[in-house]
């Protein structure tokens, strides 16, 4: 072994080092900050939070009730309604978004099998928004639970944290976007219930879908307000929620399974 | 003095460093504008091989500081002269982990939207503090350990790096225990588990790195101070198998998990060969005798052992993160399920070759930041000095 003796004297590596130090400093800071102020301009270029809009109505809880006795399996329209009026792509591979889907179960037990759509429940405690970093996964107060496109930064947090399965990324460039759906490459989305229509007043898209088609499954109603429908129905017949086991309190009922 | 090779040496690598650095931010590009479609992740499989370097990364970052901590908190003599290089390479594994993780986020142009809007309920806002913290908390400590006027502050910085990296990896382990929804995370076992596998990733890089700076200076390392600190990786793999046993031992112990883990560990295809092969065997099994038999005692075995640990370590988080998303949801309990959207299906997933470069790139930029660091500051452990004093 042979011990190579200390550095007789740090000083004498000073002067170099302090000129390299100097050089990388400045290289760093030049590299550190260059980004940062591109990255304020945009963040300063995005239009005022808060641009006047009515508000959701706290007093409201908007939700659905699917029986799974009435849908018929081998009927996508919900799906298809879905897809035309959000803009989503028709044939969509694993990487392409789906806010609904239709579901063939079948019991292990006794074999018996149905179908039923599945899309975002719109829980009261809903994951998606507990884990979301910057507050762009958020629940309206009338119960609906969206992503707010602006400030979505794309980490897929609650992609993970869905017990549904109810949030797609959007992997690619999109185009022929729906004026009321704007939707954007590297962010997250689910269903929206439709916000854009039932915020005129009409129903969403899969609960007219499933009317047209003479099923009649999917009701959508305000779940507060004991005189309608889809309470009416809540109380009359017994409904399950999915994932019941996690306490979210989703708004999306189920009949039949 | 420098030697004209030493300088040659030291471009040589930090243009190679620089040079993954760059490819890796280049694949990162590619990425951003072309989106995600361009890597193997899916709508299954969001999390890819990105997060696996990042977590790795993250999570050796943290562990690389025990070196310093056993050294100016728990006073051990040999691990003191090893502090500036441990806090060194704490700080450049993070950097490079946050690199990947925000270079993979659908919108690294927002990512000064995750400092400006902050959900206080989300473990991901916690770790942006976490980490800032620790940078800013390990910067301090190395300007204690080389400012002599603030010598006598190094000990009370050691200690609250010391808590702090506790905090952080457990804020790692919390990134995915509370995911509730999927049934391979969803424990409070997983802090515990990623703070032990952190002490055996981070010592791993370190004595990687120690073994090549002192081959690179031509030295050799004292044969005791090495075997000491073999043995202390040798504990630290043994303690990381028995956690991970344990977390595994908890999900089979709940018959609703016993499919996920036949998944994982029997039939999962590539998942349980990583497992087994990977980190059981090849990342730890095979450490432990190289570190432990008496006739393997030469310093390439502690080097080898230690490279082993690092494989074994990716081969653990592929099997976690892409495992983990894998394994279809369980929303309709005792039915199987079918849809378009890969319900109730193993999914698939094909690691692309930009998210594969982005994840070295983020190594590359760890390696580009020891090899500045170690060449502008004294971060060369100088056991001789000591040797000397006391």
């Amino acid at each position: 072994m042979n011990p190579v003796p200390p550095t007789p004297s740090q000083d004498a590596a000073q002067p170099e080092r302090r000129g390299f130090l100097g050089v990388a400093a400045a290289g760093l800071a030049g590299i550190l900050l260059a980004p940062g102020v591109r990255l304020i301009e945009i963040a300063q270029a995005a239009p005022a939070a808060g641009a006047a809009t009515a508000g959701a109505d706290p007093q409201v809880r908007w939700g659905m009730l699917i029986d799974s006795t009435k849908c018929s399996s081998g009927c996508t329209d919900c799906v298809t309604a879905c897809r035309t009026e959000n803009g989503l792509p028709e044939n969509p591979g694993t990487t392409g978004a789906q806010w609904i889907r239709k579901i063939e179960i079948k019991e292990i037990r006794t074999g018996k099998t149905q179908s039923l759509p599945v899309m975002c429940q719109h829980c009261a405690e809903p994951p998606c928004v507990d884990v979301c970093p910057t507050g762009a996964s958020f629940k309206r107060a009338d119960g609906i639970v969206l992503v707010d496109k602006h400030i979505c930064i794309g980490c897929r947090y609650c992609v993970m944290a869905c017990p549904y399965k109810a949030r797609s990324f959007v992997h690619e460039p999109q185009t022929n976007q729906k004026p009321d759906v704007p939707r954007g490459m590297g962010t997250v989305e689910g269903c929206t219930m439709c916000v854009h229509k039932v915020d005129r007043g009409e129903q969403p898209a899969c609960v007219q879908a499933c009317s047209a088609a003479g099923h009649g499954a999917i009701v959508f109603g305000n779940l507060n307000d004991p005189t309608s429908e889809i309470s009416k129905r809540v109380r009359a017949i017994q409904t399950s929620q999915l994932r019941a086991d996690l306490k979210l309190d989703p708004g999306v009922r189920y009949h039949g399974i | 003095m420098r030697t004209r090779e030493d300088i040659r040496n030291f471009w040589l690598v930090a243009v190679l460093a620089g040079a993954i650095t760059a490819v890796g931010l280049g694949a990162a590009h590619y990425m951003e504008l072309h989106g995600h479609i361009v890597t193997g992740m899916n709508n299954q499989v969001v999390w890819g091989l990105p997060h696996v370097f990042a977590i790795f990364m993250i999570v050796a970052a943290s562990g690389v500081l025990n070196v310093a901590s056993i050294g100016s908190v728990f006073g051990q003599t040999v691990y003191k002269p090893r502090a500036p290089l441990s806090g060194l390479l704490c700080i450049a594994l993070l950097m490079g982990g946050l690199m990947v993780l925000m270079l993979d986020l659908g919108r690294p142009d927002r990512v000064i939207v995750a400092a400006t809007h902050y959900n206080f309920k989300s473990v991901f806002a916690w770790n942006v503090f976490l980490y800032s913290g620790m940078t800013a908390i390990v910067a301090v400590y190395l300007w204690t350990m080389f400012e002599r006027r603030m010598n006598k502050y190094s000990k009370p910085a050691g200690l609250a790096a010391l808590v702090w990296r506790f905090v952080l990896t457990t804020g790692t382990g919390s990134i995915f225990a509370f995911l509730v929804a999927r049934q391979a995370y969803q424990s409070a076992l997983l802090a515990p588990l990623f703070i032990v596998l952190s002490f055996g990733w981070g010592l791993a890089v370190f004595l990687v790195t120690q073994s090549t700076m002192y081959a690179w200076e031509g030295r050799v390392l004292d044969g005791a101070i090495r075997r000491r600190m073999a043995r202390l990786l040798g504990v630290f793999i043994a303690a990381s198998m028995y956690l991970v046993a344990v977390y595994h031992l908890t999900n089979l112990y709940y018959a609703k998990q016993a499919a996920f883990e036949r998944f994982l560990l029997v039939d999962g295809g590539l998942y349980p060969l990583l497992f087994w092969g990977g980190y059981v065997l090849v990342g730890s099994v095979l450490p432990l005798l190289l570190l432990f038999h008496p006739k393997l005692s030469s310093a390439r075995y502690t080097f080898a052992a230690s490279a082993l640990v690092v494989v074994g370590a990716f081969a653990f988080l592929y099997v976690f993160i892409i495992g983990g998303q894998a394994f279809p949801l369980e929303i309709f309990p005792g039915h199987t399920v079918s849809s378009s959207f890969g319900d109730g299906a193993i999914a698939s997933y094909a690691p692309s070759l930009p998210e594969f470069l982005l994840g070295v790139g983020g190594l590359g930029a760890a390696l580009l930041l020891t090899v500045v660091g170690v060449r502008a500051f004294d971060f060369m452990p100088q056991d001789d000095f000591v040797s000397a004093k006391s």
